[in-house]
């Protein structure tokens, strides 16, 4: 169903969707950038389409909705155990066909392996997705090759155009809310090309670890882990347990994002082990995003967002690295 | 035959050179950048009037030698264009520098695109520019970007030092450390980790923004505000050079420029009458009333924000 209606309007309706729903969408921090007088794009709560970043992509993929950076499980005191209090409203999020295959791995991750995760599935039951669309590829994106250019697992499909917004509901939630409005035909459009293209090797396995490739990340990677920290799909955390300072006998538990490119984080789930050489870091999260999470669930882990080569202040490709497999290869073969 | 008042032609940017009857013209480019259309007249003077060469000053300036001084009148019409297009404040068209007492306003590149800058250093300089040229007395003002101090601020009278004052989102901190890692090896060791957080300690920071630029979730963002460090009575020379020293912290930029303003009045107050030339450096003045007279006069109706910071004694 597709509906068409002025911004006034539908920011009518996202107030009234604001009762039983926070509305998560990318919006530009005004000098909030790394340098001096830059601004930043990041996920936070909107009132109004006006907040939506269309036109550019996010620094850090919306992934923070579900999986909070820091996140406190449960408090604790000498014999007592409690779950802080989960917000009762739902969650509704904006973000591009990248984004929501992203969020197929962290379910994938969190939801369908071995058992679930209980925090996780708390927040991600709450949540629908809104699409955005993508006029053309930005700069790195190489979703073509990873097949997450196109979807249809969205609720929303909401597009930004003259001063009018286009409306298609696939979810019957959301029927009553736009009865009123006018009918169009609202389909989303998706990006067929991108100027990076990746091809990981068919053909690709272990003995690439052997390969000269990795040494040169040795020397160029500097372990910060920004690349891991924009990923949608990196999944890794690490566990804290505070004890309060006046109080000893009570604290929290916390669990807060981790890197598997930075320094000392050792106890991570999953379990891999620190790695010494930031080329090996590098080998081991190249090989993760596009072989053992393959090999395990049948599809890849990178969904091509670019967001990894976009962040990285040392202008290493993630995908070109992964286009340097195929020469590692027939290298090592 | 040459009758020249050599007062007159310093005052006008010109200076006496070791070739009798030769000058040199000095180019003031306040913020140290401007738009290379300039470079032909620069190209022209040099050319027709000079030897066809051009000194880059210490201070960011052009130094064009090998001029008759009898050519001064042309060369200043020729630098019209420059003291238009780089706003050099004038008290008649065509006659060229009217002060060269106060230098030029130098500056690093700053957050131009340095990704260490503060604040956009050439911006701040052209103020200062505006707000103390032309004068006659001797004041030499640089700017900074950040407290790698790359125009060598410490060794002005004045020397502004760009500062932010990092906020911490506690939320986005992963604890990965680098900001304390980074901010003990590179500038103050004003952060700590505790309690699986990251707590700064206000007082030994310096405002550089490493924290900012090292964090990789984004939990550390500069303030709204931009700070300043002032830094005063640096000097190089024959006597007794030294290093400016901290004046005040956390200020902000209306004050900065109110004070260099007070510190004009300062001089005519307290300028030895019998100077050689009539030149006494500042920082010699400041020697001999000693700093709480300074400050006195330094910070005559200046509102200082409320994180200032004024230094009460300074041990140069
Ligand atoms: S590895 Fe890079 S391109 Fe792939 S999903 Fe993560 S951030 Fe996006
Ligand atoms: S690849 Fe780049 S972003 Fe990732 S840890 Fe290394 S230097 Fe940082
Ligand atoms: S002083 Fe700071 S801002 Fe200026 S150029 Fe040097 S590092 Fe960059
Ligand atoms: S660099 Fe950022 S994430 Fe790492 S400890 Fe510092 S504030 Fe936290
Ligand atoms: S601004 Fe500089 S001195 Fe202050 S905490 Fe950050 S890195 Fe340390």
């Amino acid at each position: 169903m597709g509906f068409r209606m002025d911004v006034e309007r539908f920011d009518e309706l996202l107030t009234e969707l604001q009762k039983n729903y926070r509305i998560y969408a990318p919006v530009l921090l005004k000098g909030k950038g790394r340098y001096s007088e830059t601004d930043t794009i990041r996920y936070a709560e909107i009132n109004s389409i006006k907040d939506v970043v269309f036109d550019k992509k996010s620094v850090f993929s919306p992934k923070e909705v579900i999986l909070p950076i820091t996140q406190t499980l449960f408090y604790f005191t000498e014999d007592n155990v409690i779950e802080p209090k989960v917000d009762e409203k739902n969650i509704l999020i904006f973000l591009r066909s990248c984004d929501i295959h992203a969020v197929k791995r962290l379910d994938e991750i969190y939801l369908r392996n071995r058992f679930a995760d209980s925090y996780y599935a708390a927040l991600r039951t709450k949540v629908k997705f809104v699409l955005m669309e993508c006029e053309k590829s930005f700069e790195n994106c190489f979703c073509v090759s990873m097949g997450s250019n196109r979807t249809d697992e969205y609720d929303l499909f909401v597009r930004l155009e003259d001063g009018k917004v286009y409306v298609e509901s696939k979810n019957e939630t959301f029927d009553g809310l736009f009865k009123d409005e006018e009918n169009a035909e609202v389909s989303p459009k998706f990006v067929l090309e991108n100027e990076t293209v990746v091809k990981i090797p068919e053909n690709l396995d272990q003995r690439v670890f052997k390969s000269k490739m990795w040494d040169e990340y040795d020397e160029r990677c500097i372990a910060c882990g920004r690349c891991n920290f924009v990923c949608g799909t990196c999944a890794c955390f690490t566990m804290q347990d505070i004890f309060y300072k006046d109080n000893p006998n009570a604290g929290e538990r916390r669990r807060v994002w981790a890197s598997c490119m930075v320094d000392g984080f050792t106890d991570m789930a999953g379990g891999h082990s620190f790695r010494k050489k930031y080329g090996e870091r590098m080998r081991f999260k190249v090989m993760h995003k596009v072989y053992d999470f393959n090999k395990r669930f049948g599809y890849h882990m990178c969904v091509g967002c670019g967001r990894c080569d976009d962040i990285c202040p040392e202008y290493i490709s993630f995908a070109n690295a992964v286009n340097k497999l195929n020469d590692a290869m027939k290298e090592v073969e | 035959m040459l009758d020249i008042n050599t007062k007159q032609l310093k005052k006008n940017a010109f200076r006496i050179t070791k070739e009798r009857g030769k000058t040199a013209v000095r180019i003031r480019v306040p913020g140290g950048n401007m738009h290379v259309k300039f470079f032909s007249v620069i190209q022209e003077i040099a050319e027709k009037y000079g030897n066809g060469t051009v000194h880059i000053t210490t201070r960011q300036g052009f130094e064009i030698p090998g001029i008759d001084m009898k050519n001064m009148p042309d060369i200043n019409k020729m630098l019209q264009p420059i003291i238009d297009g780089l706003e050099i404040n004038q008290e008649a068209p065509g006659c060229g520098y009217p002060a060269s007492g106060t230098r030029n306003i130098s500056a690093c590149v700053g957050n131009a695109y340095c990704p260490y800058g503060n604040y956009n250093t050439g911006e701040l300089a052209k103020k200062i520019e505006k707000a103390v040229f032309p004068h006659d007395r001797h004041v030499k003002i640089a700017v900074t970007g950040c407290p790698n101090d790359c125009i060598k601020a410490r060794m002005q009278d004045f020397g502004i030092i760009g500062m932010t004052e990092p906020q911490y989102d506690p939320y986005r901190c992963v604890g990965c450390q680098a900001c304390v890692k980074n901010c003990k090896k590179r500038a103050t060791g004003a952060l700590k980790f505790e309690n699986f957080k990251v707590v700064r300690d206000h007082s030994k920071c310096i405002g550089c923004g490493e924290c900012v630029i090292k964090c990789p979730t984004g939990a550390w963002t500069r303030s709204e505000e931009k700070y300043y460090k002032l830094v005063i009575m640096g000097r190089t020379g024959k006597k007794n050079p030294r290093i400016a020293q901290d004046f005040i912290k956390w200020a902000d930029e209306e004050s900065v420029i109110k004070i260099i303003l007070n510190t004009y009045e300062y001089i005519e107050e307290y300028i030895d009458k019998e100077a050689y030339q009539g030149k006494e450096h500042i920082g010699y003045i400041v020697d001999r009333t000693g700093y709480q007279e300074f400050k006195k006069w330094a910070l005559k109706d200046v509102n200082l924000g409320p994180k200032a910071e004024v230094a009460q004694t300074i041990n140069w």
